[in-house]
């Protein structure tokens, strides 16, 4: 298969704005600076839940499918990475690189059950699927059950920079964020990516044209799954710690939630949507429980007058691509 | 006396909690079939209107002095009409979107609702006493069945098969379903479909609400009774398809009982196995087992 078809506009879509280009300039330089004046592993935390928003996006943005359930990849992965550095002493790239790549088999697994239905029953699946998935880290004997796996090493990458501090974890993760975040780019600008946005507008006509649709979901929604096992992974490092917030249905809602504020289907909104809710959780973190409320209110506030998001309004205002 | 080595007291203990949790999975999994067959939305809302279903009952009891059997008739009641409030106000303003917009909406107001209870009465659970009429049990011989946990079975078995009955045997139902196929067709008959609508909302609620009711006896009246629940449900309606009412019934029933013997055999499998059975009938009948595949 080809992804040539006639009449899709790749060429000019490919290349990117000269728009996207000043955000992702002002978006690399905002976190090249910002450990100066904020907290960085605050920092750390939001860039990794911005390459999960990201990730999920790739989905539900390109692709028009929701899963409520991507808390599992971003959970096993983190899981599977604390437990490779922790007991089998993998270095800190081998051990996200083995958290990401189980992320990934996982995605494979889901992605054949999932893809067989559409709409509100592929969300209804991939839920279903987390929760057991849920259950599974719960009983499973690596995961430590409801204390998680605590004091995972940050270990020496390629065994030769300590990552201890966070002066050398920082950029470490910085680069990983901003891979990611160029590698989702290139997907969605890529013909493949062009073949999921026809995919998402109209299925029929895309099968009409001769693609194999099934097999591009299916591809679509394991790059997904396994970036937002990128993502995962990392947090556990940055955190020192796999624990079974990161794999529940909360977590699924709340990526979710992200990427619905900063806008689903741009580039840059789950970046922006990752750092409202981010920011949102941390100031309001004393008040207990009513962060959710205040999180389910954020959530019908959005749905109801607010579905474009907060970067898909701005490139509605300047009629350009974010 | 064993049954495959198993102590049948054992065995019929797991197979009536089984046929307990199929109770609640039939009624919440035909409240969601019924709002999905007219409304096109999944209604994520569900578990938190049972939860509000058993505390309308726990505050109906505590703040006013009245008991389950009123609660019975109330509780449905005040909670379908919250439903009905939410349908006017936000749900009607979504219908010419896509259907992912209802899910999130309604996850959104189960996140409001469970967050505002578990604020006001923390994490634990409020105990709810059985009503005096269905204390006790009786000797069946091979095992003992109390009184209220038979009453649950038979009023949630009496419940849907009206539901059924309503839907596929009435006038009404057959204007229900006719709305489902064709709205603008039903409206142009002269029947006041929105209304229509809104009113079947109101009626799923209600039924997640008596739901609620009935499990506030057994399980503790808790904030988040219904979060965990709901997941199961859906996995009950992906295996059952949402096509049709009585293919929700049958599976409700169904997978509480096998979810019941699962604990007697294979005790670590019993959180899973409806999951694992929603994956084994998605390999092999992707609509579902009473679904037609659109």
């Amino acid at each position: 298969m080809t992804g040539n078809a006639p009449g899709l506009p790749i060429a000019r879509a490919t290349g990117a704005t000269r728009h996207q280009q000043i955000a992702f300039l002002v978006m690399a330089g905002f976190f090249i600076l910002a450990p100066a004046v904020i907290y960085p592993v605050f920092l750390m935390k939001l860039m990794c839940f911005a390459l999960f928003a990201c990730a999920f996006n790739l989905l539900i943005g390109y692709v028009g499918l929701l899963s409520f359930g991507h808390a599992m990849f971003f959970g096993i992965a983190g899981y599977a990475t604390a437990h490779s550095a922790k007991v089998w002493g993998f270095t800190p790239e081998l051990a996200i690189l083995f958290g990401t790549a189980s992320a990934g088999v996982l995605g494979l697994l889901v992605g054949l059950l999932a893809i067989r239905r559409l709409g509100i029953y592929f969300a209804m699946i991939t839920l279903a699927l987390a929760q057991m998935v849920f259950f599974f880290c719960l009983q499973a004997p690596f995961t430590g059950g409801e204390d998680g796996i605590q004091a995972v090493p940050r270990g020496k990458l390629l065994g030769l920079i300590d990552l201890t501090s966070a002066s050398t974890m920082y950029p470490f993760v910085l680069a990983i964020f901003l891979g990611g975040f160029l590698l989702i780019y290139r997907i969605v600008h890529s013909p493949f990516g062009q073949v999921l946005k026809a995919i998402r507008e109209n299925e029929s006509r895309a099968v009409s044209l001769g693609y194999d649709v099934e097999r591009y979901k299916l591809l679509a929604f394991v790059l997904s799954a396994t970036l937002a096992g990128l993502a995962g992974g990392t947090k556990s490092l940055v955190f020192q710690l796999a624990s079974l917030t990161d794999v529940h249905w909360t977590m699924s809602g709340e990526v979710v939630l992200m990427s619905l504020v900063g806008g689903l289907g741009t580039i840059f909104g789950p970046v922006v949507g990752a750092a409202v809710i981010i920011t949102m959780q941390n100031y309001l973190a004393q008040l207990g429980a009513w962060v959710t409320v205040v999180q389910g209110i954020v959530f019908v506030v959005c749905v109801l007058a607010f579905r474009r998001g907060i970067i898909g309004e701005i490139a509605h205002a300047i009629k350009k691509p974010l | 006396m064993d049954i495959f080595g198993i102590p049948t007291q054992a065995l019929f203990g797991q197979l009536l909690i089984g046929l307990i949790n199929g109770s609640f999975y039939a009624l919440l999994s035909l409240g969601l079939a019924v709002i999905f067959g007219l409304l096109n939305i999944i209604n994520f809302t569900h578990g938190a209107q049972y939860m509000l279903g058993a505390f309308v009952a726990y505050l109906l009891l505590n703040k006013l002095g009245i008991g389950y059997w009123w609660s019975l008739l109330l509780a449905p009641i005040i909670v379908g009409a919250t439903g009905v409030v939410i349908e006017r106000l936000m749900l009607s303003k979504l219908y010419k979107l896509d259907h992912l917009y209802g899910l999130l909406l309604t996850f959104g107001l189960a996140l409001i609702i469970q967050g505002v209870f578990r604020n006001e009465y923390g994490s634990a659970g409020q105990p709810y006493a059985m009503p005096e009429q269905l204390s006790g049990g009786r000797n069946l011989g091979f095992m003992f069945l109390p009184n209220y946990r038979a009453w649950v079975i038979v009023a949630s078995l009496v419940v849907c098969l009206g539901t059924w009955y309503v839907i596929e045997k009435t006038k009404l139902g057959s204007y229900l379903r006719a709305a489902t196929e064709n709205p603008q067709l039903v409206q142009a008959f002269g029947i006041n479909v929105p209304r229509m609508i809104t009113l079947t909302y109101g009626f799923g609620v209600g039924l997640a609400g008596l739901a609620g009711v009935m499990a506030a006896p057994i399980y503790q009246v808790s904030p988040q009774m219904g979060a965990d629940l709901i997941i199961v449900v859906f996995a009950v309606v992906v295996i059952g398809g949402m096509g049709s009412i009585m293919g929700a019934i049958i599976t409700g029933f169904g997978l509480g009982i096998i979810e019941g013997l699962t604990k007697v055999f294979y005790p670590e499998a019993s959180n899973t196995v409806i999951f694992i059975i929603m994956a084994i009938v998605l390999l092999i009948r992707p609509a579902g087992l009473f679904g037609t595949q659109k």
